[in-house]
């Protein structure tokens, strides 16, 4: 008497996972048709950055290049923008002023949500004596208005290109750790950990490969998030004459040529690079968003 | 609650021990020496010699050991002084007391303003969801959310000189002093700092309420015939407001840096444009004490929204 043994995989139909450009392509579909908003200002974000990159083959003018036959002219045909005060082309500066925004923002989510990631694995993960160091070197950091941290390592440091790039970085490593930190530890108590760590796997690859892929999509999700924030503390700090130093474009260095002491504000001077930082900052919110609820909507309540 | 209360503020203290000696280690070890960076920078006007460098040092106290300075920095703090702004020898505590008001003001005014808009703002738009007032208040979230305060501040100024031709006085007026033209100083930039801060409640508020309409308790009250504004004002309401609350708090640290960037907008003679300026002047006696103000009532306010937990949601034992 033979009972044919049945297979324990019988009525369950084996999902196949497309692989490489298909792959990429289903979930981009999925993800535009979950949050079209979302998949749009992606699209806007890449058409800027292609724009940014070329910017010297795209602007009109040479960003610095002063005319002082045409100074301060509102849009014209030759200008569409206007110019500033130094008869320099708003649009030409605006597209260059592009590149600084990506770079720095880009860069210091990339250095500072990177090392945040790192920083909460080990501190969630070894725990003891290193976390509880590490938890009061990140309650100090959040002591401090991001903004008014950002500004004070600006005074050790300098202003310049790298130096934003670092101040800006810094400020976001704490809410970074913290994020991570607390998927960790719930992470580090789950069953197949537990099952990883009888079966003898090391710490470290515990780390490395257990429990470290868990964290890798709410800290993109943070990344995308804190990209608004960076391009924002950007401008302010180039606005406040901190940051980017001049004649360097720069979106928030445009606007701070133009204080509130003047008498008459050229309308064009103030509009159009602010509407630059707006559209921006709008477009990686709604992107940021948008990935949160895509990859993980249980996130929603950690995050905000 | 008095256990936690004391609990909370021991825990604070060595948050604001790291703080003092995260403030003073950068403004020391990091760029050498501040005068160092003055010397160097050789304006014309301020250059020192060798010997005049190390008068001046010997006089701020600099040639101590590090330790000792900032002893002498925590000893003075407690004592209510601050020292002396390095270039016009002002005393820096009278600054902060005759510029801090204003900041003040602009900061409550904008909660208070954030709050007026943004609790009605997200209870509509949730009550009515997916409806056209709806749509229309989340795309204004959007849009208030990424517009940086301190452009939308060089918009407003823009349209009242340019339309209203108007502009608030440049000077430090006191509410005591003078309160419509206090006011008049101070609206612009609370309105600037409200709006922003408005979008984040307005938010809040809506992803609360949404959450609160659909639970057990509203089902209940609906159920035993409470009429809809009893049910909106009673349960509602009252239990969108904890997250509102805590948005608020979080948002701080943003609202004090907005003040930085709004006064400059403004050109507000408050606490941050004065920061601004030590910033730009290298003031740095100036500098290490206003950062320190900043942190302390960054700390104290984030403080003082986790105790008012307890007032806002009975549920929430101190244990």
């Amino acid at each position: 008497m033979t009972s044919p043994r049945q297979d324990p995989n019988e009525g369950f139909r084996r999902l196949e996972q497309p692989k490489g450009w298909d792959r990429f392509q289903t979930s981009a579909r999925r993800f535009y048709s979950v949050s079209p908003i979302g998949a749009l200002s992606l699209l806007a974000w890449i058409l800027m950055l292609v724009l940014a990159v070329a910017a010297p083959v795209i602007a009109p003018y040479d960003p610095n290049e002063a005319d002082y036959g045409a100074v301060r002219q509102p849009p014209t045909a030759d200008h569409w923008l206007g110019t500033d005060n130094l008869g320099r082309d708003i649009l030409s500066r605006i597209i260059h002023g592009a590149r600084i925004t990506f770079l720095v923002s880009l860069i210091a989510v990339c250095l500072g949500d990177g090392i945040g990631f790192v920083w909460g694995v080990g501190s969630g993960f070894l725990g003891k004596r290193f976390d509880l160091v590490s938890q009061r070197i990140v309650d100090i950091l959040m002591s401090f208005p991001s903004l008014i941290l950002a500004l004070m390592l600006l005074v050790v440091l300098g202003a310049g290109l790298e130096t934003v790039i670092a101040a800006i970085a810094v400020t976001q490593i704490p809410s970074a750790t913290r994020i991570t930190r607390s998927v960790v530890l719930s992470v580090r108590e789950s069953m197949y950990v537990e099952a990883a760590r009888m079966i003898g796997v090391s710490s470290l690859r515990l780390m490395v490969r257990h429990i470290a892929p868990q964290v890798t999509a709410p800290i993109l999700v943070v990344a995308t998030l804190h990209l608004g924030g960076a391009i924002f503390a950007e401008s302010a700090l180039s606005f406040l004459g901190l940051g980017i130093p001049p004649p360097a474009p720069s979106w928030g260095n445009m606007l701070g040529g133009v204080t509130a002491a003047a008498f008459r504000p050229p309308w064009w001077l103030v509009v159009f690079p602010g509407l630059a930082i707006t559209f921006t900052i709008m477009t990686a919110n709604l992107f940021g968003d948008s990935l949160r609820d895509f990859l993980d909507p249980k996130l929603r309540q950690r995050i905000d | 609650m008095r256990q936690y209360l004391f609990q909370r503020l021991l825990i604070a203290i060595p948050t604001i021990i790291g703080v003092t000696i995260l403030i003073f280690l950068a403004m020391r070890v990091i760029p050498g020496d501040p005068l160092q960076t003055i010397y160097s920078e050789a304006t014309g006007v301020y250059i020192l010699s060798e010997e005049e460098l190390a008068e001046v040092r010997a006089s701020l106290g600099l040639d101590r050991p590090l330790y000792q300075q900032y002893l002498d920095w925590m000893g003075q703090v407690f004592r209510g002084e601050m020292g002396y702004s390095f270039w016009t020898k002002d005393p820096i505590s009278q600054m902060i007391l005759r510029r801090g008001p204003i900041s003040a003001q602009i900061a409550l005014f904008a909660v208070i303003l954030s709050w007026l808009i943004g609790v009605p703002v997200g209870l509509i738009s949730a009550y009515w969801r997916n409806s056209f007032v709806d749509q229309a208040a989340r795309a204004g979230i959007t849009i208030f959310l990424a517009v940086p305060s301190f452009w939308l501040g060089l918009m407003i100024i823009l349209f009242t000189v340019l339309v209203l031709t108007w502009r608030p006085p440049l000077t430090i007026i006191q509410f005591w002093e003078d309160p419509g033209a206090n006011f008049a100083i101070v609206a612009l930039p609370s309105i600037t700092l409200g709006l922003g801060l408005g979008a984040g409640t307005a938010r809040m508020a809506r992803s609360a309420a949404l959450e609160a309409l659909y639970d057990d308790y509203v089902r209940t009250a609906r159920a035993k015939g409470l009429g809809d504004s009893l049910v909106i004002w009673r349960h509602v309401f009252k239990n969108a407001m904890l997250p509102v609350v805590t948005t608020t708090g979080l948002a701080l640290g943003g609202l004090l840096g907005g003040t930085v960037s709004v006064e400059k907008a403004f050109a507000v003679p408050g606490l941050g444009s004065l920061m601004v300026q030590g910033m730009q002047e290298r003031d740095w006696m100036m500098i290490q004490n206003l950062v320190l103000v900043y942190g302390l009532i960054y700390v104290f306010v984030n403080l003082l929204v986790d105790l008012s937990y307890g007032l806002l949601d009975p549920r929430i034992r101190y244990s």
